[in-house]
């Protein structure tokens, strides 16, 4: 119920209300598990005439991305959701939408990725995703899943990215979770996000165009260097978009990660998603105990922030690189873009990989701090650790 | 900040009664988390559900292991769900039952403020049958939570779903519960 603008509200919800405020043409989506409640909410919200837009559902994830790229390549403003097993079988079309420069905007709910089939948290399934093309906001909080969400608008549709984005929260810990969230007026997110314009509409009968046709080796490469282009301008307009949405909401977003009691920091972890807010309780509290430790929580995974990652870790003396996904065979996903990041700083770093949360697993307080007390010792040997796993 | 932790048995509303304490404590302000625990739930089996509230932004995303409070709505978890489980001398365990706090002490050795309430009955003789919103009025009371502004969320929530007369019903079931304890 609210309390002025405040609302006890789920992920779930919050997410199907941007959804409801940004009033897309069309939303393409599998209405059947693995899908989350989002769609469910937003289909309510269009059965009860609250919004115009036009619900496909499909008979698979494959086809509601393929129904959603046709969407917008006809000129149509389009969204979905999905999760885990569901981003998978879209994953073709995935790349399809971000190489059409198609601007969808997709939330998904991270969970895990079957086998074992699992129905919790982890990051398997967007990280399955991060060389497709789109770009990978990651959420703390159903707050900040439902400001990415409006941003992602903005973002999607900038003219010289145009490309999908992929908004993730937590499955469960944000989604399921009912937590004090703050929508902003209608009218507001309307005015925000404006109204879309596509610039070269299929279905435009007057100025014809050819889209995603089939490219030999003489022009394959150079179509997929646009991409890299479109890419290497998200930051940017990413940070516009941001001021924009502060102007408009009094939210203070102004880079491209979350630093949290970093600039002084000796030691520091890097974590995605809602896990960074729990870290944020164990750095208040060993804060308290005056050890100067801190956190970086990427919103931006793709196009990763390089340079700015670089520059907020390289003087460091350890940082602890916590993934919720493996790449097996290798390090995890975001220890090897911090890694990468910082590979020509000259005084890097201790850098150590952690992997922990994999198909729902808990991750407590204690355990963070035990990861902190790990980044003092300055013999800690590089090996991958499995937080709170059985071994 | 406070921690509470529910046991129910799935389809007797638990997870409700959890999500209507955190309707009920954002209007005094608060800041709250309900999340019920995901297992292979089914109609009667053990379920737990969470309440996280303090005065200030909630960051924290593991789940509850020492809850200052936990409240149980059926009878027969008492033995079937551990539900002294991190609980230490100075939190508080509300069950549902006929049996007196001494008795329920006896049953699990637990050393701090047992507060019983027959929300069973309560339910039965509101004629609205389920425990969880009289548990709710006991737990309510136990909070020092405010009478009015809690009964208004209930009944605007409850609104939603049901009938008048079953909501009628069951706002009388909070307050038996509620006052049984206060």
């Amino acid at each position: 119920m609210s309390n002025g603008n405040k609302d006890v509200l789920t992920g779930h919800q919050v997410v199907a209300n941007a959804m409801r405020q940004v009033e897309p043409d069309v939303v393409a989506a599998y209405p059947i598990t693995p899908q989350s409640e989002i769609v469910e909410y937003f289909s309510q919200f269009v059965a009860d005439g609250e919004v115009d837009s036009e619900v496909i559902t499909v008979e698979s994830e494959h086809s509601a991305m393929s129904a959603c790229v046709g969407s917008a390549a006809a000129g149509a403003r389009t969204m979905t959701a999905t999760a885990s097993q569901g981003l998978a079988l879209m994953m073709e079309i995935v790349y399809i939408a971000a190489s059409m420069r198609t601007p969808i905007v997709m939330t998904v709910a991270n969970r895990a990725l079957s086998g074992p089939i699992n129905i919790h948290c982890d990051h398997s399934d967007s990280m399955a995703a991060r060389d497709s093309g789109v770009i990978q906001l990651y959420g703390e909080d159903a707050q900040e899943a439902y400001e990415f969400t409006l941003m992602a608008q903005r973002l999607a549709e900038s003219e010289d990215v145009l490309l999908p984005v992929m908004v993730t929260l937590d499955g469960f810990t944000l989604t399921h979770t009912a937590q004090v969230a703050e929508l902003l007026p209608d009218e507001s997110v309307k005015e925000f996000v404006g109204e879309y314009e596509a610039r070269y509409p299929l279905l435009d009968v007057e100025n014809p165009t050819t889209q995603g046709p089939f490219d030999m080796p003489d022009y394959y490469f150079e179509h997929k260097l646009q991409q890299v282009e479109a890419m290497s301008n998200v930051p940017d307009r990413f940070l516009e978009v941001q001021d924009e949405f502060n102007q408009l909401s009094g939210s203070n977003y102004d880079g491209l990660f979350d630093s949290y009691k970093l600039d002084d920091a000796d030691y520091a972890v890097v974590i995605l998603g809602s896990t960074a807010g729990t870290a944020k309780v164990v750095v208040d509290q060993l804060r308290e105990q005056g050890k100067k430790v801190g956190l970086l929580k990427p919103w931006l995974f793709r196009p990763f922030p390089e340079e700015k990652i670089s520059k907020a870790l390289r003087d460091k003396e350890a940082v602890g690189v916590l993934d919720r996904s493996l790449s097996f065979g290798s390090s995890g996903p975001l220890y090897l873009e911090v890694s990468s990041a910082l590979s020509e700083e000259d005084n890097k770093p201790r850098l150590y990989n952690y992997t922990y949360g994999l198909g729902g697993r808990d991750i407590k307080e204690e355990q963070i701090a035990e990861v902190f007390e790990d980044l003092e010792d300055p013999d800690l040997e590089h090996e991958m650790r499995y937080i709170g796993a059985r071994q | 900040m406070k921690e509470i932790r529910w046991h129910g048995r799935g389809g007797q509303g638990a997870k409700t009664a959890s999500q209507l304490l955190a309707d009920i404590n954002l209007q005094e302000g608060k800041f709250v988390q309900s999340f019920p625990e995901y297992g292979p739930e089914r109609s009667g089996a053990p379920i737990r559900a969470y309440n996280r509230i303090s005065d200030e932004k909630i960051r924290v995303h593991s789940g509850v292991y020492e809850p200052d409070m936990v409240a149980v709505v059926d009878p027969t978890l008492l033995k079937a769900a551990n539900p002294t489980d991190g609980l230490s001398e100075k939190d508080i365990l509300l069950v549902n039952t006929t049996k007196s706090p001494e008795k329920v002490r006896s049953e699990t050795n637990f050393d701090g403020k047992i507060v019983t309430i027959d929300a069973s009955g309560i339910a039965e003789q509101a004629g609205s049958g389920f425990a969880n919103i009289p548990t709710l009025g006991a737990l309510v009371g136990v909070l020092d939570t405010d009478y009015e502004i809690a009964k208004k969320e209930v009944e605007k929530a409850l609104s939603k779903k049901l009938a008048e007369e079953i909501v009628e019903m069951n706002l009388e079931a909070f307050k038996l519960g509620y006052e049984a304890v206060n």
